[in-house]
């Protein structure tokens, strides 16, 4: 069952088409993710999905609620990680998870149970008696974590959660919402910019460029869909070009000869490169180099925005805005 | 509802009294306003100084009959300390309420809002949980300038009792509320501090002014008196000094303290309610 389902889902900023006519449904149960380049919709559509803005045009049903019509029956299901910070700074992290579990109707000791169950997971215990005002950037993006833990939602939206934590958090923390996501059966809507994580956890994957989406599927239809596995073979005897009989082994797509080294795109890369050193060894000749290359979806991404993601990994703009963010808060 | 607006209140009332300057500045102002305003109103300090190098009988005699002149417009026992020092008072809600439209701004700002946003709360709970904070600060810094208004030498009426000034906290309250729902709703859309402030500052004094806070509205321009008519604080202002002058020999005055009270019930309701239903249009992002 569709547990999100968007149909020509629009967002117009006087003339800049934001979000344009995007369609596309979520599983119940799915890791679903938003990929795209900085200003490509990413956020204008989570905000339409959590109630924070009406779209301009078309409809979006969440957990079977209309955004517009049931707003205030999606957000008791939802649960928000924002992009821009939105915790309290003036009060400490304890009572700005308090806050967040009586807007919520999270019973009180039910709440304070939750809250050292999330404060623990994202290593905030310590520092939750202290103003929020003297967290550190990630430990604010933290506490914005647990905050949209607390009270279970059916579904939550992640827009770029792990943006400016280290590995190390990033992990456990998705450990924590795989566990969460497997326990509770919940619903996971995000947007990243780190194409690993995106690639090992998201179930599938819309890549979004200028509003609209370009490419949907399971991480590895998208991989395949660009061309499959391709490997990268090397021979000792370079006086003959011997594509021809490569070719006609089993699992070659297409061969090429670049200077010394083959490029031979395969179907099935790992079964493919046994038999086809086998088959060369019986042709009497020797390999010098082999790899295999798998796409990345890096190479995806590329493919359909025409942009590398490895450009916007660090995703200074980004930093940048949580920082300005931050000192903002800070004056 | 409730408990969410109690929620949200507790939050600005934490963030406030956290900030020792916020304090300071409630309890030092109204000292300042109290201080400056009797003095520069008082006429008979004023009258005295050009006369300084007359003998000090005639300049006592003429202080005297300053003084019953001011007790003859204001009416009765009422001296202008009095008079202004109750007016004060509806002054001190005017200026707190103003300011209700503010943490509006800044929770915009800081994403804040977008939190209450997308929580499955009224959006009118969010609005009223400011007014309410803001009529609580109000209400805070009344009773501070009350006391200190009696140190300085505020005369109530000798029957002046628990329950009347219970009726002056019902009044202030009814305009505190009131007009911190006028800024809100005035305000909602506003997303910059400066242009909140220079709303504030377009305001002030003329609601102030046009207004029996200061001065008795008989003693203004005809143009002047038709807008302190309708100003919600010439009513408050009126209804708290009905309260003040309760002494043995007049009594309460009853009628007058109804209409006052009349006026300003439907002031906060129907600021009230036009706040929590600009909240649903005017909070929105974007
Ligand atoms: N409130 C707004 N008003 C005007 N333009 C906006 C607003 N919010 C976003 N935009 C614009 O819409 C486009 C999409 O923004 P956004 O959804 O934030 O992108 P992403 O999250 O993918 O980086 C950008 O060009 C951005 O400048
Ligand atoms: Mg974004």
């Amino acid at each position: 069952m569709a547990i999100i389902e968007t149909k020509d889902l629009t967002k117009v900023f006087g003339k800049l088409i934001a979000v344009d006519h995007v369609s596309f449904a979520v599983e119940e149960g799915e890791i679903f993710g938003f990929l795209g380049p900085n200003g490509a919709g990413k956020t204008t559509t989570i905000n339409m999905l959590t109630t924070l803005m009406n779209p301009t045009e078309g409809s979006a049903k969440v957990a079977g609620f209309d955004i517009v019509k049931d707003a205030n029956k999606v957000r008791s299901l939802i649960g928000l990680v924002p992009q821009d910070l939105t915790v309290d700074e003036d009060l400490t992290g304890m009572e700005n998870m308090m806050l967040q579990a009586m807007l919520y109707h999270v019973p009180k000791d039910v709440a304070k149970k939750r809250i050292e169950e999330v404060l623990r997971l994202v290593e905030l215990e310590d520092a939750a008696n202290r103003k929020v005002e003297t967290y550190s950037g990630g430990m604010r993006k933290r506490l914005e974590l647990a905050e949209g833990l607390i009270h279970y939602p059916k579904i939550l939206f992640l827009d770029e959660p792990t943006l400016g934590l280290d590995v190390q958090t990033r992990t456990v923390i998705w450990d924590y919402i795989k566990k969460l996501k497997e326990e509770r059966g919940m619903t996971i809507f995000m947007t990243t910019h780190y194409m690993e994580e995106a690639d090992a956890l998201c179930n599938r994957i819309a890549i979004i460029d200028y509003g609209k989406i370009r490419a949907l599927g399971k991480p590895k239809e998208l991989k395949d869909g660009i061309g499959g596995d391709v490997i990268e073979l090397a021979l000792f005897d370079n006086s003959k070009d011997f594509s021809e009989a490569i070719a006609k082994m089993p699992y070659v797509i297409d061969v090429k000869r670049k200077s010394e080294t083959y490029k031979i795109k395969v179907a099935k890369g790992e079964e493919a490169l046994p038999n086809i050193i086998e088959g060369i060894l019986k042709m009497n000749l020797k390999v010098s180099t082999v790899s295999l290359i798998k796409p990345t979806l890096d190479q995806v991404y590329l493919e359909y925005t025409g942009r590398s993601l490895r450009e916007n990994e660090g995703n200074r703009e980004e930093v940048m805005r949580m920082m300005r963010n931050i000192r903002r808060a800070r004056q | 509802m409730i408990s969410e607006i109690w929620a949200l209140t507790i939050r600005e009332v934490k963030k406030w009294i956290r900030e020792p300057i916020l304090v300071f500045m409630m309890i030092i102002q109204p000292v300042i306003w109290l201080g400056l305003f009797g003095q520069a109103f008082n006429l008979t300090g004023l009258v005295q100084i050009p006369l300084s190098n007359l003998p000090p009988e005639i300049t006592q005699q003429i202080g005297v009959i300053f003084n019953q002149t001011i007790g003859s417009i204001f009416g009765g026992t009422l001296d202008y300390f009095t008079y202004m020092a109750a007016g004060m008072l509806s002054v001190v809600i005017l200026f707190t309420s103003m300011f209700s439209g503010m943490s509006v701004v800044w929770d915009r700002r800081f994403g804040f809002l977008n939190k209450l946003l997308v929580a499955p709360i009224a959006r009118g709970s969010i609005v009223m949980a400011k007014v309410t904070s803001s009529v609580i600060r109000g209400l805070f810094q009344v009773a501070l300038v009350f006391s200190i208004a009696f140190a300085f030498g505020l005369k109530a009426g000798n029957a002046f009792n628990v329950l009347d000034l219970l009726g002056v906290f019902a009044g202030l309250f009814l305009l505190s509320l009131g007009l911190s729902s006028f800024f809100i709703a005035l305000t909602i859309r506003i997303k910059s501090w400066e242009a909140h402030m220079a709303v504030i500052n377009l305001l002030n004094l003329p609601l102030m002014f046009a207004s029996s806070a200061l001065f008795p509205i008989n003693m203004m321009p005809d143009w002047l008196q038709s807008i302190a008519k309708v100003n919600p604080i010439s009513y408050a202002s009126d209804l708290v000094r009905a309260f003040i002058l309760h002494s043995s020999s007049v009594g309460l005055d009853v009628s007058r303290i109804a209409l006052n009270f009349e006026v300003l019930i439907a002031f906060a309701v129907i600021f009230s309610f036009i706040g929590i239903v600009l909240a649903e249009r005017g909070l929105r992002k974007g």
